[in-house]
């Protein structure tokens, strides 16, 4: 069987045949040959540009030979290299290739290794990441491979050295995969600055992105190249996707529970399902779904099948040894998250079961993908929606999936915290100026519209904070000598940069350690489980059990940085949750379930039990028409409700949650919380919302008028736990604090300084901060989801339809059960306290 | 003197809280006054610890003694104290009371004229400040009580200490709270660190190991417009 990233010889185009011998050297067609093997036409076509000397970006669905492709350039100017003569100097690396995961480049060394060695190629491959040993790194610097394979961080870590510029002077290609998920993220800035590095470096370079189908392939296009000034974007080169996946939604014989997302009644469906394929991979969003749905199984497992777990709080080896036994095909199924979304390959896959909303169509088409690497055989998928709503979003998201409907995210303007990083890394890399470096820095995509005046706050931030009290001239770690350079003022800021290098800023996590039972916390020496949010640890007792790498444990307590359990057991248990990994509803879907419910006639397609539910709602209430916003309210028990249905996510709806209720307060309609889900939003309150808004004190247009985002906004938003957690992860990006390491924890809280303190401060004395800025941005971009409020308000100005009720409708009841489930996040801490202290009062008598 | 207007309004007889025999008010701002002796103490000010981290390279905002000392001024201008006691680490390290801007220096002599001002000698600033007045102590007894910057290991009644800076913790329904903390047994009082860059240790962290008679043990937690007295059985490590 030949290796996944080359294909047998099926259908092969007459064409890629002649061009073969023109453009690949003999051996290479020899070795095809013997292989009874031919090269696809997409290969000898990217060939074929980046031998006229272009940029190429290749789009191609997994299992099309992506790799090979994308190394093929480099792989046939390196055979025709002359050899290195004795006594000559060594070579600089040829081809850099960077991918996001680790575990990537150590796969590719392995598939890239066997060609080259069946060929007899004399080139040297090698991989460089946070696992490479010392005394390796030095000897890759001295004696360089022809290809080296390694990560974005490594790349800044290699520019930020004093001899970047002589280790990368031979350099041709940069091959970079998974383009497609590097780009959307601070990860992908801080690439782009690093290639634009290179291109300093070397003028002529190419670069060759691989990505999987992507909405706007223009974007990566120009990504590829230097945007300063904007020339020709890099070729496109794309391969139609393979056979048709074959997709199902799962039509359950039982009841699909209005909320939640457990999906426990289709366990026994799923089971069957494993049961009558291969080997099966099960996508779920987030961990807390994994760990249920791995339990759930496990229970249901009567004949013991090798089912596995895989997320990214697991300990490191045991994700290894899934991965390994994946591989080896000797799992029958394996429950993920997200850590798996990526290109790794995997074994014989048979079906996809996507537990829960894809929340994506491009999601859902790439997880799919991971079925079967043929690329001529349909993959095989089914989707099970948790809830009723998700019903409607699987039928979108499957309906997308057949007409190729991409939704992958735009891309976003570069972080300013990651640009102050790399000025700092190229400072330690040598003496720069300013006028040069701001020139390269607008070659790369993401800063190609940076102001000159923003960039020199970003050096004035670099050098000395950047604070309009100029009081740290004397700590500069960066200055502007004579020679009108700038340069490190001392070596231990090199240090302190490469300790902090890289964009992933976890949240502050405790290592999981096992200790036997009965030991309590004089127990030690166990095995580490993995690792957990700090918060979460923090809100359970000594002998609260609960559920992780698919164990219940008992919480002993916190030692130091370690969360120390032992074997639990009980009824009560309760599933960590964690703050990454939730997926917000694209905006393409969200359109189209709004289409879907507006529709009776694509009804037709959905499950009896749920066109039942919408023909119920149709009668009792109403159902919005497309473009509409429905905002029902109804009175129940002693309160009034409001539920409005904007189908924008959760994370848009809890700041459109936040902001109504400020609004309601100063109304005096009482609110007294709200709780949001990805479709729809339900504020209560004591008194009666629908005679405030036909009173219009205020009116309902009024009250969803886009001004929230002016003053209510800025108020609320500083006040945020949101904007903190947010302003931490761009301090430690920037270099302004540093990041936290395992064992730092000793020297404990009063010795540190922590970025809630600094955002406090800072906010008060300079609220224009760059930092403070940057902050803003990311925030309204990522967890208040800003933009995307703001485009719904704009869009339902003038189409707000009110339906007053006696009673809550069918539609209402998704959300309304969540109510109690969720916290309402607010300023409300202080109510716990009164609550706690007014506990003691009561016990105590007053005697407290 | 006579009795100023907010100083009045501000102490009610229900939030005096006993030490030692000696009356005192827990304020929320994190500040220990006693109205029989008109005397206030604040703890840990680390004034200038920002710029001691600047100078090894992390430039965190130069802004925490002036919000430190702001909200200094704000609390000495309710209380009009005849005495304050400033319990320790007055300064984040021995250098910070010369690195200190000048601005800052006036706005800190301005609030020690008229009083009787008491630096106790801490860890960090074990020396007098350069170049301040007031008047340097190793430990301060005044009535029944003695102010010193660490806790003793041995048991004083009504001993007024700091250095720890105490925070405490509660989980209600499901959320953690935590908060700057005076935290007492009726016998001897930890206060809470006031300057705006210090972080806190735990009330239940192993450090402070045999300093308080537990079954009295009240931590006074500091919430935005009032003190939450929440009793040590409530409290949660971490």
């Amino acid at each position: 069987m030949p290796p996944r990233y080359l294909l047998r010889v099926t259908e092969q185009p007459r064409l890629a045949e002649q061009n073969a011998a023109v453009l690949l050297p003999e051996p290479f067609v020899n070795w095809f040959g013997e292989k009874g093997w031919s090269p696809r036409a997409h290969q000898l076509e990217l060939l074929a540009k980046a031998q006229g000397g272009q940029s190429v970006l290749l789009i191609a669905p997994t299992g099309a030979g992506k790799t090979l492709a994308g190394f093929l350039p480099s792989l046939t100017e390196l055979a025709n290299r002359p050899k290195r003569k004795p006594g000559q100097a060594h070579r600089g690396i040829h081809t850099l290739y960077i991918s996001p995961l680790k575990a990537l480049a150590v796969d590719i060394e392995r598939n890239l290794g066997k060609p080259v060695e069946e060929i007899g190629l004399p080139i040297t491959i090698e991989t460089r990441t946070g696992d490479t040993p010392s005394h390796k790194r030095q000897r890759q610097k001295l004696a360089p491979p022809d290809i080296l394979l390694t990560t974005p961080e490594q790349l800044a870590l290699l520019i930020a050295s004093n001899d970047a510029k002589r280790f990368f002077e031979d350099l041709r290609y940069v091959v970079l995969d998974e383009l497609h998920s590097l780009v959307t993220s601070k990860r992908g800035h801080l690439l782009a600055l690093g290639l634009a590095r290179l291109r300093a470096f070397v003028p002529g370079l190419q670069t060759i992105g691989l990505s999987a189908t992507v909405a706007e392939p223009d974007e990566l296009r120009r990504w590829l190249v230097a945007q300063n000034p904007p020339g020709e974007m890099a070729g496109l080169i794309t391969v139609a996707g393979g056979a048709k996946p074959d997709i199902s939604i799962l039509d359950s014989r039982e009841r699909v529970p209005w909320s939640g997302h457990s999906a426990r009644y289709a366990i026994p469906e799923i089971y069957e399902a494993i049961k009558e394929h291969q080997t099966t991979l099960l996508f779920v969003n987030t961990r807390s779904q994994a760990e249920l749905l791995f339990q759930e199984l496990w229970r249901a497992n009567e004949d013991s099948l090798p089912i596995a777990l895989h997320h990214g709080s697991l300990d490191v080896g045991q994700r290894r040894r899934v991965e390994k036994a994946m591989a080896d095909n000797a799992l029958r199924a394996i429950v993920a998250t997200s850590t798996l979304d990526l290109g790794i390959d995997w074994g014989d896959v048979d079906l996809v079961v996507h537990v829960g909303a894809p929340k994506g169509a491009s999601r859902l088409a790439q997880r799919i993908g991971r079925a079967n690497h043929r690329m001529d055989e349909p993959s095989k998928a089914i989707l099970i929606p948790a809830n009723r709503f998700e019903v409607l979003e699987c039928r979108a998201a499957l309906d997308a999936n057949y007409l190729g409907a991409q939704d992958t995210p735009p891309l976003i303007k570069g972080a300013l915290d990651v640009l102050s990083q790399h000025v700092l890394g190229v400072a330690c890399g040598g003496p720069f100026d300013a006028n040069l470096l701001f020139e390269e820095v607008r070659g790369a995509a993401p800063y190609a519209a940076l102001e000159r005046e923003t960039f020199d706050r970003v050096i004035d931030f670099v050098a000395t904070g950047g604070y309009a009290l100029k009081n740290y001239e004397r700590y500069a770690r960066i200055r502007k000598n004579k020679d009108g350079l700038w340069r490190v003022s001392h070596p231990s800021v090199a240090q302190q940069y490469r300790l902090n290098v890289g964009t992933i800023v976890e949240m502050p996590e405790l290592n999981i350690r096992y200790v036997r039972q009965g030991r309590g916390m004089a127990g030690r020496g166990g095995p580490v489980l993995g690792k957990i949010e700090e918060y979460f640890a923090e809100t359970l007792r000594p002998g609260d059990n609960f559920l992780f790498a698919g164990k219940v444990l008992r919480f002993e307590g916190i030692r130091e940085n370690e969360c120390v359990v032992s074997n639990g057991a009980g009824a009560n248990i309760i599933v960590p949750s964690y703050a990454g990994g939730k997926f917000p509803l694209s905006t393409y879907l969200a359109e189209q379930v709004r289409g879907m419910l507006a529709d009776s006639d694509r009804w037709k397609l959905l499950p009896e039990q749920v066109a039942d539910w919408l023909r119920i709602q149709q009668e009792k209430s109403v159902l919005p028409k497309r473009g509409d916003l429905l905002v029902e309210t109804f009175p129940r028990g002693n309160r009034h409700y409001m539920v409005a249905y904007p189908f924008e996510g959760r994370l848009a709806h809890q700041t459109l949650g936040m902001l109504l209720t400020r609004r309601l307060e100063r109304a005096h309609a009482r609110p007294l919380g709200f709780v949001a889900t990805d479709y729809s939003l339900a504020v209560w309150a004591l008194d009666d919302m629908a005679a405030l808004f036909r009173a219009k004190k205020p009116s309902l247009a009024a009250l969803f008028d886009e001004d929230m985002l002016g003053d209510d906004l800025e108020d609320w938003l500083n006040e945020s736990w949101m904007l903190k957690r947010t302003f931490r992860t761009c301090a430690v990006i920037a270099g302004l604090i540093e990041k936290r390491y395992p064992g730092q924890e000793k020297s404990g809280r009063q010795v540190t300084v922590s970025a809630d303190l600094i955002y406090d401060v800072l906010r008060s004395h300079e609220p224009d901060h760059i930092l403070l800025q940057a902050t803003r941005t990311d925030a309204s971009a990522g967890l208040l989801d800003v933009s995307r409020l703001g485009e719904m308000l704009s869009r339902v100005r003038g189409r707000i339809m009110h339906k007053h009720l006696d009673q809550i409708s069918p539609l209402a009841v998704p959300v309304m059960l969540e109510i109690g489930k969720e916290s309402v996040n607010g300023g409300a801490n202080d109510t716990l306290l009164m609550e706690a202290a007014d506990l003691v009062e009561e016990a105590m008598g007053g005697r407290a | 003197m006579n009795f100023s207007l907010s100083r009045a309004t501000l102490i009610a007889e229900a939030d005096l809280v006993g030490i030692a025999g000696e009356r005192a008010v827990c304020d929320r701002r994190g500040v220990l006054y006693f109205p029989d002796l008109r005397l206030l103490a604040v703890s840990d000010l680390h004034l200038e610890k920002g710029s001691s981290f600047a100078k090894r390279g992390a430039l965190i905002p130069p802004y925490d003694t002036g919000a430190t000392l702001l909200q200094l001024q704000a609390v000495i201008a309710d209380y009009q104290p005849r005495i304050v006691v400033s319990l320790g680490d007055s300064f984040h390290d021995g250098g910070g009371a010369e690195r200190m801007h000048a601005s800052f220096r006036e706005r800190l002599e301005a609030m020690m004229a008229g009083r009787d001002w008491f630096w106790v000698a801490g860890n960090h600033d074990p020396e007098a400040p350069a170049d301040l007045p007031g008047e340097t102590v190793r430990e301060l007894a005044i009535g029944s009580l003695l102010f010193r910057h660490e806790p003793s290991k041995t048991r004083v009644e009504g001993e007024i200490s700091g250095h720890l800076h105490p925070c405490a913790r509660i989980v209600q329904r499901g959320r953690s709270v935590r908060r700057r903390c005076f935290a007492g047994d009726g016998g001897r009082m930890i206060m809470p660190a006031f300057g705006a860059y210090t972080g806190s240790l735990n009330v239940l962290d192993r450090a402070y190991a045999g300093l308080f008679r537990l079954e009295t043990l009240v931590a006074y937690m500091l919430g935005a417009d009032r003190i939450f007295a929440i009793s040590g059985s409530m409290l949660r490590p971490g």
